[in-house]
């Protein structure tokens, strides 16, 4: 299915991959100032994006991949659309600032170039997520993205702090990424379908599935993992033990989005039901207020933006799932906006971070004048955010209101729910991008002024890309919001909103939002003594319940380790063959499948004699006085098994018996001296006669399931298999050993890896020295 | 069990059954033997020279560590496998091919490598717990 012009795009995703491998040695030869090269492979794919846009823009759509399980018709397929390009354009293009930035913000710092690494890691990853077809190509990105997230949380990993914060994530959307393999499965198999684009097609064929709901809570269960909403939001906040590059790329401008894509994605196919409309601006919604409310309680400039990525996040499945086509529409428009602003923001807070030496909102004021580049994006990033014209987040925010609106209780709730987290949302990003600039100067750790041009570069641009598109709306909508849109929508539409206001409802809104907003942002330091007062009343978070469901796993597995693995060798020995004494003899009795009596054998003499070789050896067992005696006679019993095999035709099994005979005569012996154990047996009569009783019932089944199989007539099919192609297919005239490393040879690759693992394993429990000798001599009973 | 007669067999011994274990590898093809079986008994003549002339001589035969032996020999039944991906075939599907030795035709097989692998991880693996627990015997 691969078509020529398609290379270069399969390029394009596996470049960042590339980059990540030469990034530590660039480093190593240029330094910090890797940076600037490595920003062209982001840049390149960006420009290769672009291409794409006017095409997409008048409704077209590319699908294309190559072959990648056959067997399982699994491809490796993309699919680029408004949706899709409008992700990838952000990925590369933030990506771009992102890695300026990281050279910047992390000059100097000893593993730069592994830095580097993981972040242009993680940029495949996410690009190859947007850009996914086939739902095993999503799903493998997906997780992906999940593990580069967890290496950049964790990059700082000496921090104990950094390390908790990278697992939680890790486990969190790992768990989400499991119920989004599994969601997509039960798609797959209800509806034949395996790509994207193929059930874009089928519109109607997943609504009407009979298990559409487990379907949609399974695939919701990643998407609100993944994008951090309410119950699941308390990872993002965490993570931002991470360096600040990764906050502001990945926990606000790209990866956290990827829920939202998926929903988004999905609107067309799932979208429209009762379901999908309650969930989605419930939990929404929910996470919106929730985010703000725990925004206004920080200090901290980047756990402050944390929480209101977390409503911004929420604000978007509330937005997508609410149903109305302007409410699709404000969502895309919302989403563009949020990753320019929030991703300036996040790096103007780092940048301040690197400046002065702090991020506590209280302990800054009035840097403005020393860092007045960073000032001036930090207003350019918190007008967008804040709704005011003439920003995209203004065109964003009338969209909204624009879209919930309807005059019904339902749709006026949520406009409510709107109002107050956009209102809060302004005070927020308000206080971070004025408070530490303006007022009295205050002392700081360090001696305040601008940053290089790598640290402001990045939020400059995107602070002034929320206001070009704005002024060039007609244009962002064209190649942007409006393909996106209809992606997203599923028929074409087309957005009209333009910077210039429209008296109406929604700039009414608009006002109260930004009303209420000054007065929360007036507020704010009162608002945040009243939230830290309820929080502690309440005294009990996610962020808790995540460590107590840890620590409760913790203690459950060690309680069932206690009871299951005692330490005892005789327990374990005494369980081990119960259990096989009642698998074979319960099946048996149940099924009437005992043998019957068979005919007495007629054999030969020197037979007879072999026999009775081993009987003499298991009597001498069990007479012996000492261990050692004991184990030797074992041996004569396997001998005469052995001589038996021989004379009845089989001398592979022959000469194996009497090769593990003799080695486990040997090494059976060395245990023993090894173990210290008493020469002779002192097991207490009562525990003996059990022993005895435990052996004598495993060796009655085993006898009579040897009696019954050769009872059954034989199916000679595989023998005669073997007989005719060992010699014509494996060039070997010794069936076993041709069966053995041929035949099944993937089965002895495995065996062999046992025996090695076994031995490895042997030698370490040998190594370990006997701390109490006098516990190994009880314990070997 | 350090007589002195079986000190003085004990190398030739093991020399002789190390030379048969070979033998019974390479036959293993057409005739009974094999990897496994062959592995068994080099693994238990280097077993008898270390219970009778004692583990550091064993160990300064080997020269290689035991299990380090037996790793090689996964790796060797491994990459065995992989050659018939060359020839686009499924993963360990037997290649043949014949060489010359001194004007004698000898069947060549990735097969054989596989069984080599074999032998090798068995001789590693168990001479390496039978050395650890004759070491700790004389410590």
């Amino acid at each position: 299915m691969a078509a020529d012009g398609h290379w270069l795009t399969f390029l394009v995703l596996m470049l960042p991959f590339a980059g990540a491998a030469v990034a530590p040695f660039l480093v190593r030869s240029f330094g910090h100032n890797a940076a600037w090269l490595l920003a062209l492979i982001p840049a390149f794919m960006f420009y290769h994006f672009t291409g794409f846009l006017s095409s997409v823009a008048n409704g077209e759509t590319v699908a294309a991949g190559y072959s990648w399980i056959p067997s399982l018709g699994v491809d490796f397929s993309w699919y680029i659309d408004g949706l899709s390009l409008t992700f990838a354009l952000l990925i590369t293009g933030i990506g771009a600032l992102i890695v300026l930035y990281s050279g910047g913000y992390l000059k100097g710092h000893p593993h730069l170039g592994r830095f580097f690494s993981f972040i242009l890691m993680f940029m495949g990853a996410m690009q190859g997520l947007v850009l996914a077809d086939g739902f095993l190509t999503l799903f493998v990105f997906w997780e992906l993205t999940s593990i580069t997230s967890f290496l950049l949380i964790g990059f700082d990993h000496v921090r104990e702090a950094s390390r908790r914060a990278a697992l939680q994530a890790l486990i969190v959307t790992g768990l989400g990424g499991l119920s989004l393999l599994a969601g997509l499965l039960l798609i797959w198999n209800m509806t034949g379908l395996g790509s994207m684009s193929a059930l874009l097609e089928a519109e109607g064929a997943l609504r009407e599935a009979p298990l559409y709901l487990a379907a949609l809570l399974l695939v919701l269960g990643g998407a609100f993992t993944k994008s951090a909403q309410f119950p699941f939001h308390f990872w993002l906040p965490n993570a931002m033990e991470a360096p600040t590059p990764v906050s502001a790329y990945l926990h606000s401008a790209t990866m956290v989005k990827a829920g939202v894509y998926l929903v988004m994605r999905l609107n067309p196919v799932m979208g429209d039901t009762v379901a999908w409309e309650t969930i989605l601006p419930v939990f929404g919604g929910t996470t919106l207020i929730v985010g703000t409310l725990l925004a206004v309680r920080q200090t901290d400039l980047k756990l402050m933006l944390a929480y209101t990525t977390v409503s911004s996040l929420g604000l978007l499945i509330m937005l997508t799932g609410f149903g109305s086509e302007k409410a699709a529409e404000a969502a895309v428009l919302y989403l563009v906006a949020h990753s320019m602003f929030k991703g300036a923001l996040f790096m103007v807070a780092g940048g301040i971070d690197h400046e002065t030496g702090t991020r506590d909102i209280t302990k800054l004021g009035g840097i403005g004048r020393a860092m007045p580049i960073t000032f001036a994006a930090a207003v350019l990033a918190a007008i967008s955010m804040g709704g005011l014209p003439p920003f995209f987040g203004f065109l964003a925010k009338e969209e909204i209101y624009a879209g919930l609106w309807q005059g019904s209780g339902w749709s006026g709730l949520i406009t409510l729910v709107a109002i107050v987290g956009n209102a809060l949302m302004f005070a927020v990003g308000f206080a971070v991008a004025l408070k530490p600039f303006t007022g009295p100067k205050v002392e700081t750790p360090k001696h305040a002024h601008e940053g290089p041009i790598l640290l402001w570069l990045g939020p400059l641009v995107l602070g002034l890309g929320g206001l070009l598109t704005a002024l060039a709306s007609p244009l962002s909508h064209r190649f942007i919001s409006n393909p996106m849109a209809s992606a997203v929508v599923g028929e074409p539409v087309e957005i009209s909103i333009s910077v210039v206001p429209h008296v109406g409802l929604p700039l009414l809104l608009s006002v109260m939002t930004i009303a209420l907003g000054i007065t929360a942002y007036l507020a704010l330091a009162r608002g945040r003594e009243i939230m830290a007062g309820t929080l502690r009343t309440i005294g009990w978070g996610p962020d808790l319940g995540f460590d107590q469901a840890i620590g409760g796993t913790v203690r459950i597995s060690s309680t069932v380790t206690r009871v299951v693995q005692s330490g005892r060798l005789d327990y374990y020995m005494t369980a081990t063959f119960i259990a096989l004494a009642l698998a074979l003899f319960v099946p048996m009795i149940l099924f009437g499948e005992l043998p019957a009596l068979p005919d007495f054998p007629s054999l030969r003499f020197y037979e007879w004699t072999v026999l009775a070789i081993a009987f003499i050896g298991l009597g001498a067992v069990l007479h012996a006085r000492d261990r050692l005696t004991a184990i030797v006679s074992l041996g004569i019993q396997g001998f005469a098994v052995a001589l038996l095999f021989m004379l009845l035709g089989a001398p592979d099994l022959s000469f194996t018996q009497f090769m593990v005979e003799t080695l486990s005569v040997v090494i059976l012996a060395l245990v023993m001296t090894r173990l210290r154990l008493s020469p002779t047996d002192h097991r207490p009569t009562g525990e003996k006669a059990g022993d005895i009783a435990i052996a004598a019932v495993c060796g009655a089944t085993l006898g009579l399931m040897l009696l019954r199989v050769t009872q059954i007539p034989f199916d000679d099919t595989l023998s005669a298999f073997f007989a005719e192609n060992s010699r014509a297919i494996a060039h070997g005239r010794n069936i076993v050993n041709v069966i053995i490393v041929d035949f099944r040879g993937l089965d002895t690759l495995g065996e062999i890896a046992v025996v090695m693992i076994a031995g490895l394993a042997i030698l370490a429990l040998v190594r370990i020295r006997a701390g109490k000798p006098a516990d190994a001599r009880k314990g070997g009973g | 069990m350090r007589t002195l007669i079986f000190r003085t067999i004990a190398p030739y011994l093991t020399s002789l059954m190390v030379l048969f274990s070979i033998f019974v590898l390479l036959r293993g093809h057409n005739e009974p033997g094999g990897g496994f079986i062959g592995g068994l008994i080099a693994a238990s003549a280097f077993a008898i020279y270390g219970i009778a002339c004692g583990v550091s001589p064993v160990r300064r035969a080997l020269y290689f560590h035991p299990m380090a032996i037996s790793g090689c020999g996964l790796l060797v039944s491994a990459l065995s496998g992989l050659v018939s991906i060359f020839e686009e075939m499924p993963f360990l599907t037997g290649q043949w091919g014949v060489i010359e030795v001194l004007g004698v035709p000898v069947d060549i097989s990735t097969v054989l490598f596989f069984d080599i692998g074999v032998y090798l991880v068995v001789v590693g693996s168990i001479t390496s717990v039978a050395l650890a627990l004759e070491e700790r015997e004389h410590a």
